[in-house]
């Protein structure tokens, strides 16, 4: 196109026609800005985090989700109770509200000391508030000594009770356990459930889809005829249903490891679809007829031309699957087929909001709904946001 | 046509087939059944002649067969102990639990989960229709955003948590109990408008509980569908020749975007059965919910297992009800079905 093109050309009126003999140039008038070459030479990945800072929520979200699982390993510090810390002159206490002022006067965070009296004549339990005598609630001090993953006794708390006082903030259980601390303890298991839950189906999607779109045939069809059918039955009578048959004598911890396992299981077959239709559109690529064409392997071809590409868009849907897991563990929990004390979730705690009656004498008992439901929204909001900033290219 | 509908019915009885051997596998799954549980309790109490008996009944069940025969007799496709009765035969088994036979104990409970279930995927459509219509002709302004907003909650709220809040708030405000289907006092009454009216005001909760999030993924995907055909040239074509705003609306975008909202009903009715099983729990409805949970826990197999083969048809009836409605839609299916 661009050859040595004739400099002028006559016209039928004997003019003289004059073409500009330099090739033509479509970006000659705009030079690229810095902020346009930046965006054009950045790599796919800087990419997604631009398009992903973009969107608040989901940033926000993501934040939020990442400093709960930061503070996972040291619940032990956060909470100011044991997990299993019984109180026994504070069963069901009503949660202590948290004051600053006292009689006019800033105090600082405090709560005024409670005491527990039975009433005769309502047969309930009656805390009755003592507001002459605030008591400080301390931070950063020693408190309730734990065992710290084994590295020795510690005795730190981020927040601990009054010298001498409680502080209660959500309330206490039938047995007197504070349930804010069993709530934090809570965290770690209903958190890392989700995380063990999408690894196994991870692991069995992108196996199952990737064998099925690659191989094609026969694998294809019955990988396809099993979505199919997993697709189509209802997951929560299954999932109640496998564990249910675990067995009794099992210990809680393997239980724990089980029903994750059972989460994962019937959850591939979204991934599976996803990986298999996104291998055979890629297939058809011109990038992989090349590599193709110079000899690369299958091996190579999959692993560094075709999962690479569809990997963060896998991450974000898999992100997305996430709450359904943690909502499926506090389900199976909060009917008693899932976890089994002392492995406590958030399920667990809910288990004992399962009875009308205790709930409309004690409703803190709920208090465990509000961070399962936190967590639940955050996962989402962030699954949409990877979601759309996962293809960046378009 | 009927091409495409003997392909429909085929791989459906081929599904339910694979569907029938995964529920067996799973209700066997816990080592030992009632019976052999029952006799071992009854060994060790010392009480021989009822061990005896149970050990009587597990031949009279067939649950002394190698395990493959054991699920041919349940299915019906082999004889057991009492001849052809299976599954296809219409005989559901025995239920330990109840000492009464599957159906007797199902019975009224089935009636209600086909009826819960579908209220609420009526319910889904009535609602998230006009929303998705409004908001998609409307879209950035307020009532959009709300409605954004709204489906961002609803897909996050778990259901069963929603129903145990309402549950408390309910009573605690307006002493009202949305717990059970009726009042107790109508329980047993014989049919009235006022045993009617109680049945339906109990209703209301679950149905909006368990349809919430299936209403919410309807509207997002809806408004989506509805703004993509909104921008299609046909659409421009339309408001050109001045063809009135809503008929506009209605004729051609609506019917398209509609499409793959029928064929959504697939992906919704497993999570709305599930649902409906986790909600009934939750507000004690008499529905299979709490029978299966009962079943499960005491290894009452034949009940489970007939409770989740049950739940399994309706989704995959449903999922070829709204099969045959878009082929009834769309004549590319219809076509497509056949190539």
């Amino acid at each position: 196109m661009m050859s040595a093109a004739p400099t002028t050309m006559p016209t039928p009126l004997g003019e003289t026609h004059w073409v500009n003999p330099a090739p033509f140039n479509p970006d000659a008038s705009k030079p690229l800005t810095p902020e346009e070459e930046r965006y054009y030479r950045a790599s796919g990945l800087q990419l997604i985090w631009w398009k992903f800072k973009r969107h608040r929520v989901a940033l926000v979200s993501a934040i939020f989700l990442a400093l709960l699982y930061v503070s996972l390993p040291f619940v032990e510090m956060i909470a100011p109770y044991g997990m299993t810390t019984r109180h026994a002159d504070h069963l069901y206490a009503p949660p202590q509200q948290v004051h600053l002022f006292h009689e006019g006067t800033f105090e600082g965070p405090f709560v005024y000391p409670y005491k527990f009296k039975f009433n005769l004549e309502t047969f309930t339990r009656d805390y009755i508030v003592d507001r002459s005598a605030p008591q400080k609630i301390r931070f950063f001090c020693r408190g309730q000594a734990y065992d710290f993953w084994g590295l020795g006794r510690m005795d730190f708390h981020l927040m601990c009770p009054p010298e001498n006082g409680t502080a209660f903030l959500l309330g206490t259980d039938r047995l007197g356990r504070d349930l804010l601390s069993r709530i934090i303890y809570g965290a770690r298991i209903s958190l890392t459930v989700g995380l063990i839950g999408i690894a196994v189906s991870f692991v069995i999607g992108l196996t199952l889809g990737g064998l099925a779109g690659y191989l094609g045939g026969w694998v294809d069809a019955t990988v396809q005829r099993s979505i199919e059918i997993l697709r189509s039955l209802p997951e929560l009578p299954l999932w109640l249903a496998l564990s249910a048959a675990l067995p009794v004598n099992w210990s809680p911890i393997l239980i724990f490891f089980a029903i994750t396992i059972i989460l994962g299981l019937l959850d591939w077959p979204g991934l599976a679809r996803a990986v298999r239709s996104k291998l055979l559109a890629l297939r058809e690529e011109d990038f992989v007829k090349a590599a193709e064409l110079m000899g690369a392997s299958r091996t190579r071809i999959i692993g560094r031309h075709l999962v690479p590409n569809f990997m963060s868009h896998l991450i974000a849907s898999a992100s997305l699957s996430i709450p359904s897991m943690i909502l499926g563990e506090t389900a199976l929990s909060f009917l008693g087929l899932g976890l089994r004390p002392p492995v406590t979730s958030w399920g667990v705690l809910l288990n004992e909001a399962q009875n009308l009656a205790a709930v409309n004498l004690y409703p803190w008992l709920l208090f465990p709904m509000l961070p399962v439901i936190l967590v639940v929204l955050a996962f989402n909001f962030m699954g949409d946001g990877l979601r759309d900033a996962a293809d960046p290219y378009h | 046509m009927i091409l495409f509908l003997l392909r429909r019915f085929v791989t459906m009885a081929l599904t339910l087939l694979a569907i029938s051997a995964l529920v067996f596998i799973v209700i066997k799954l816990p080592p030992g059944d009632y019976l052999s549980n029952q006799i071992e309790e009854l060994r060790a109490q010392g009480d021989a002649a009822a061990a005896a008996k149970a050990e009587f009944l597990r031949h009279q069940y067939g649950l002394d067969l190698p395990i493959w025969q054991q699920y041919l007799v349940w299915v019906g496709a082999m004889p057991g102990p009492n001849g052809w009765a299976g599954l296809l035969q219409g005989d559901w088994g025995w239920s330990f639990e109840y000492q009464r036979p599957v159906n007797e104990v199902v019975n009224r409970a089935l009636a209600l989960t086909i009826l819960v279930n579908i209220v609420v995927v009526i319910f889904v459509h009535i609602v998230s229709i006009p929303i998705a219509l409004y908001s998609a002709t409307r879209q950035y302004s307020l009532g959009d955003t709300l409605v954004t907003l709204f489906g961002y909650l609803g897909l996050a709220t778990p259901n069963f948590l929603l129903a145990l809040v309402l549950l408390y708030y309910l009573n605690r405000w307006f002493g009202i109990s949305i717990g059970g289907l009726m009042d107790p006092r109508f329980t047993d009454a014989s049919m009235s408008m006022e045993k009617m009216s109680s049945i339906m005001s109990h209703l209301i909760v679950p149905v909006v509980v368990i349809g919430l999030s299936g209403t919410a993924a309807m509207i997002r995907r809806m408004r989506a569908n509805l703004l993509d055909e909104l921008q299609k040239p046909y659409t421009v074509t339309a408001r050109a020749k001045s063809v009135p705003p809503m008929r506009a609306l209605i004729k051609y975008p609506f019917r398209m975007a509609l499409n793959p909202f029928v064929a959504d009903i697939g992906n919704l009715l497993p999570h709305l059965v599930s649902g409906s099983v986790l909600v009934s729990l939750v507000l004690s409805l008499p529905t299979v919910g709490p029978i299966l949970l009962q079943a499960l826990k005491m290894q009452d197999q034949f009940l489970a297992g007939f409770i989740l083969m049950f739940v399994a048809v309706l989704t995959v009836v449903g999922m070829l009800i709204s099969d045959l409605l878009l082929a009834a839609l769309d004549p590319r299916i219809r076509i497509g079905g056949q190539a």
